[in-house]
């Protein structure tokens, strides 16, 4: 990417380099969302309906965790995988698994604790129905999930911005390297400390860009699908 | 599915239900056992909707015992409950009474069968594509029905299932209600509507402040209350 380009015209050159980063970055942050998806929303059905000693701490810390900083995590995720960390021996620093691996960690708790939030609410409305249909605990939580889709939506979408904004953590286990693991926020880092800000602002517009068109798809989606079903 | 065990008779043996300092349901005996319609009648917060929910195992008493068919601490394995405002899931109609099923051990090849069969009971087979929740509240009340003798249930608890309906879906329920009974399922319904008791009720159940006052045969009850307060109530006065 040469620096006397701005960003627009490396849009709408087609430029290979952008579109590879921008996909880059899609996929870490997609799959990051959707094995986190797999976590959390279990995990929070399951906090939202079993009672046992020690659960309101257990709510309080999932929602402390939502602020969880994105270096931290990296940090602790390079200490993992670093050569000599206890899964060194995976050789995937540096690797574009890795980073769905730290963004995974860092959006768990948000899904988690908004799933959570969204299943209590429901079971509330729930509850003697399904009681008196004498549904399992499993059979609970997969209702509840089930009926509560559109809303656990916006769980999604806030566990993909978070992925999809953070740059500390994907950078820490990523490395920012170029054409294998640079993303759209490392890029704008780097691209703003060579002093390219033309460049790195183009980079940050794309960025924002996806953000609100993913977030306005997954909207109407929602609109769409609650008119349908009520 | 036919499960080997019964939920009746039902037993109530000196229930009471306290909340805080407030008595709700004031140390009753009674026993449910197969027979013409039940109607629970007495002012709000008599305790009606509470005696159901003690009968169907959804509150616990704080001091009695409650037994299905000689079993405490049963789940609803041949009992049902309709509420005042059913909740309807985020699925179809038909998807609502093969919920049901499931949950009633129905097998799955049997399933699609007994849902159409379930919704031409209740009236609604022109409708089990729709969201349940797009129902108007005659039709919800109707599936809510469905989804209820879905579990072929010996005793069916309704509490004031028409108190927010018109009189054509009020007409509508009862008709269901009334043909559950025909077959044989044994009713026992909350209702505050005295016509609803006339044209319904096999036996009544008169209920004050949390105290089964009268049970006697509905004709009897109508005409000749043997209590000062139903006497009352049966005029139309307020009985406090």
């Amino acid at each position: 990417m040469s620096d006397q380009y701005s960003a627009w015209q490396l849009i709408l050159n087609g430029d290979a380099a952008l579109f590879a980063i921008v996909r880059l970055s899609l996929a870490v942050s997609l799959s990051a969302v959707a094995l986190a998806a797999l976590i959390g929303m279990p995990l929070g059905a399951l906090l939202a309906l079993a009672r046992f000693p020690g659960r309101s701490v257990l709510v309080v810390l999932l929602n402390a965790l939502m602020g969880l900083p994105p270096v931290v995590v990296g940090l602790a995720v390079y200490l993992l995988l670093s050569r000599s960390g206890p899964l060194g021996a995976m050789g995937i620093l540096f690797t574009p698994t890795a980073m769905v691996i730290a963004q995974t960690i860092l959006i768990v708790p948000i899904i988690a604790a908004l799933t959570r939030q969204t299943i209590e609410d429901l079971w509330a409305e729930y509850r003697d129905e399904l009681t008196a249909m004498d549904v399992s605990q499993t059979g609970r939580m997969v209702t509840l999930l089930w009926d509560a889709r559109f809303s656990l939506l916006t769980a999604l979408l806030a566990g993909f911005g978070r992925a999809a904004a953070e740059v500390g953590a994907v950078m820490i286990v990523g490395g920012n390297i170029d054409g294998f693991t640079r993303t759209m926020t490392t890029a704008v880092a780097l691209e703003t400390s060579k002093g390219n800000l033309p460049l790195a602002l183009g980079l940050g517009l794309v960025l924002v860009a996806i953000v609100l068109a993913i977030n306005a798809a997954a909207w109407g989606t929602r609109v769409w699908s609650e008119r349908q079903v009520g | 599915m036919r499960a080997p065990t019964s939920d009746l008779p039902l037993v109530l043996d000196g229930i009471s239900l306290q909340a805080g300092a407030t008595t709700i349901l004031d140390r009753l005996n009674l026993t449910i056992a197969p027979g013409p319609p039940t109607l629970i009648v007495g002012p709000n917060g008599a305790g009606k909707s509470t005696l159901l929910r003690v009968m169907m195992g959804l509150a616990s008493p704080t001091a009695g015992r409650v037994s299905w068919g000689g079993r405490t601490a049963s789940p609803p394995l041949r009992r049902a409950i309709v509420f005042q405002r059913p909740v309807m899931l985020r699925r179809t109609v038909a998807a609502n009474v093969a919920y049901a099923l499931a949950q009633a051990g129905t097998p799955r090849r049997q399933r699609a069968e007994r849902v159409a069969a379930l919704l031409e009971r209740v009236g609604l087979p022109d409708l089990a594509q729709r969201p349940a929740r797009k129902l108007s509240g005659g039709e919800q009340q109707r599936l809510a029905l469905a989804r209820a003798l879905a579990r072929d249930p010996e005793i069916l608890l309704l509490d004031e299932p028409t108190a927010s309906l018109d009189p054509a879906a009020t007409r509508g329920v009862e008709e269901i209600v009334l043909m559950a009974a025909q077959s044989g399922i044994k009713i026992v319904m909350a209702s505050h509507d005295l016509g609803q008791v006339r044209r319904l009720a096999g036996e009544v159940m008169f209920m004050v402040r949390g105290c089964l006052r009268e049970r006697a045969a509905a004709a009897d009850f109508l005409d000749h209350p043997t209590t000062p307060e139903a006497a009352a109530f049966l005029r139309g006065d307020l009985v406090i």
